[in-house]
């Protein structure tokens, strides 16, 4: 094997044309190193050369963040209705089919409680392989949901964004959706519990605009893009080359619009050490949930 | 003030019947017009508009909802409420003409006004960023929001703006952040809040000013998630397919009361509100009544509470 690593190794730093043999290696995005897979799996998905985060799914994310065993799932069957029978050059309902197939999810969100190094905490994570990780009734609610089991059983609140924005397929009821989230988490803070917002790589549109930007504390991985308008509107509207670095987590640093930069590796001992220093001094036994 | 007619396409032969009898007139000059001809053209103008009116794609009401001649927040603010006084700036960055706002009286009460302003000719259009506000127009509305709440007076909110902008002083300074945080801020606002599409609703930049207790449309505006040529262009990967998108998204006053978004249809005069405003103010404000003497009638606790609710309720799935 250490013949097809110098060789794509070689081919890969100037880039292009490199074939990549699918299941067992991979290619960095950012350095176009190709990696060992185990080895960037083992390395939470970033890359071991230049430390680039690749995109994951949200079960993984769960998976980083939780202490093993403690995950318990939210409302895994509410389902998506195509209630507008939306069709563009697709069906909705067969854009829903596939990113089920895929994802093995219903839609683009898990929810649930578990523990972080110990403290409980009511957590959702975004699936961007779901029709982009876009918010819908369903994403919508379950996200509600959670903040409200949270307040409930008066623990903290953790949102992993990946998403494109709301789900133009459910129209106006996914702009609603904003508001709705946004107003579950006013309750939340009434309540004097945390809300830790965690910016993924993306995370953009009407999510940016609403339960993203809201938290207590608000961190993003490093070269996340993160942003309301998307950087091809915002050139095509003002006729202009956007400026390096543009609308990534390090820009919005720079900006004053985000509290810090959290590699994933030291993600979950940041969360934990946020929520211990801002949530209830008690913790809190089992959550109890009237659905 | 609204000067001038335009005409869209689709009203066409409304505009020749219109020139008809002007010319009718001009040719009496100062002799007694032929009062049948005259009647019979205006009643043909008047059916004519009523036909194309009572059958409007949604790609047309679109148009009617971006018309440059349709009454604009400022217009309602003067014509709806007295003693309008405009109150500017986000105390922070600067005063973005995309947004106005300020106190005004409603029936002779206080009041707290908010609204997207478009401007009518070039320069204006330019000075107002064609209703686009930046994350300062936010931050001005955020700060009468919170003035209306500290002094308890309703606040009326007018939606007209095709978005929040797309640029890169919005971005750094913030658009999603901005309008995030009245979004949080109006669910729980104690004091009673009515919004008001005017014109056009366009998505989040629309709907930063519209966490209300009562959500009122007038007929020939829309809201949608996306303006129908972005939907297009996305989904479609072809702008040109806007007509389509308009349909598909729903964006008219009808579809969105069906949907349960908004609480009540505001008439429009035949032709669209442009063509007699002043019905258009009357209708409003007849409406603006009921839903200030009503909203009165709730403790704060219950009109959060039922804010709240109401929000909560919004969403289509099967659990």
């Amino acid at each position: 094997m250490i013949w097809l690593k110098k060789e794509m190794l070689k081919n890969g730093s100037d880039g292009k044309n490199v074939k990549v043999p699918k299941g067992l290696w991979v290619k960095c995005e950012q350095c176009g190193g190709i990696i060992f897979k185990k080895e960037v799996e083992n390395n939470l998905d970033v890359c071991p050369k230049c430390g680039f985060h690749f995109r994951i799914r949200a079960a993984s994310r769960l998976a980083i963040i939780l202490d093993e065993g403690t995950f318990k799932e939210f409302d895994a069957d509410v389902e998506p209705v195509d209630f507008l029978e939306f069709k563009d050059l697709k069906r909705y309902k067969d854009r829903l089919k596939a990113s089920q197939k895929e994802t093995g999810l219903k839609d683009a969100i898990i929810t649930g409680e578990g523990l972080i190094n110990g403290i409980r905490a009511c957590i959702g994570a975004f699936e961007f392989s779901f029709m982009g990780g876009s918010m819908g009734s369903v994403v919508g609610e379950k996200i509600t949901r959670m903040i409200e089991t949270a307040r409930e059983n008066v623990c903290g609140a953790v949102i992993f964004s990946a998403s494109g924005g709301a789900r133009m397929q459910e129209s106006i009821i996914s702009l609603m959706q904003m508001a709705k989230t946004s107003a579950a988490l006013a309750r939340l803070r009434s309540a004097g519990l945390p809300y830790v917002s965690v910016l993924t790589d993306p995370t953009m549109g009407g999510v940016t605009a609403s339960i993203a930007m809201l938290g207590d504390v608000i961190m993003a991985e490093p070269k996340a893009l993160i942003g309301f308008a998307g950087p091809r509107v915002i050139s095509e509207t003002i006729r202009q080359k956007l400026p390096d670095g543009f609308q990534r987590a390090e820009y919005l640093l720079e900006h004053g619009m985000l509290d810090m930069i959290v590699e994933r590796k030291q993600m979950k001992d940041t969360i934990s050490k946020l929520l211990s220093m801002l949530g209830p001094s008690t913790k809190a036994g089992n959550i109890s949930r009237a659905r | 003030m609204i000067t001038g007619r335009h005409w869209l396409e689709f009203e066409k032969g409304v505009e020749a019947l219109e020139k008809k009898a002007e010319e009718l007139k001009a040719s009496d000059k100062g002799g007694s017009p032929a009062p049948e001809e005259t009647a019979r053209l205006e009643r043909k103008t008047r059916n004519l508009l009523k036909d194309i009116y009572s059958k409007l794609t949604p790609a047309q009401i679109t148009l009617v909802a971006r018309h440059q001649d349709r009454p604009y927040t400022l217009d309602y603010l003067h014509h709806v409420f007295d003693e309008f006084i405009e109150l500017h700036g986000d105390r922070a960055f600067k005063d973005d003409h995309a947004i106005v706002g300020g106190l005004a009286r409603f029936e002779g009460e206080p009041v707290v006004v908010i609204g997207h302003q478009k401007g009518r000719n070039v320069k204006d259009k330019v000075r107002r960023n064609f209703g686009m506000p930046h994350p300062e127009g936010y931050r001005k509305a955020l700060r009468l929001l919170d003035m209306a709440e500290r002094f308890g007076r309703p606040v009326f909110t007018f939606i007209d703006t095709p978005g929040a902008y797309p640029g890169i002083g919005a971005e750094e300074r913030g658009q999603g952040t901005a309008i995030a945080k009245n979004l949080l801020r109006m669910s729980n606002l104690k004091t009673p809040v009515i919004a008001t599409v005017i014109g056009e609703g366009g998505s989040g930049g629309a709907l930063a000013i519209g966490v209300a207790d009562k959500v009122f449309m007038m007929e020939f505006a829309t809201y949608s998630v996306i303006s129908p040529e972005g939907c297009a262009a996305i989904l479609w990967k072809d702008a040109g397919k806007a007509g389509l998108a308009a349909k598909a998204l729903k964006v008219g006053s009808d579809d969105l009361l069906r949907l349960g978004i908004i609480d009540k249809i505001i008439k429009e005069p035949v032709g669209g509100a442009h063509r007699e405003p002043e019905t258009a103010y009357k209708n409003l404000k007849t409406a603006f009544s009921s839903a200030v003497k009503e909203l009165k009638t709730l403790s704060v606790a219950d009109l959060v509470d039922k804010r709240y609710r109401k929000f909560r309720a919004i969403g289509v799935f099967i659990d």
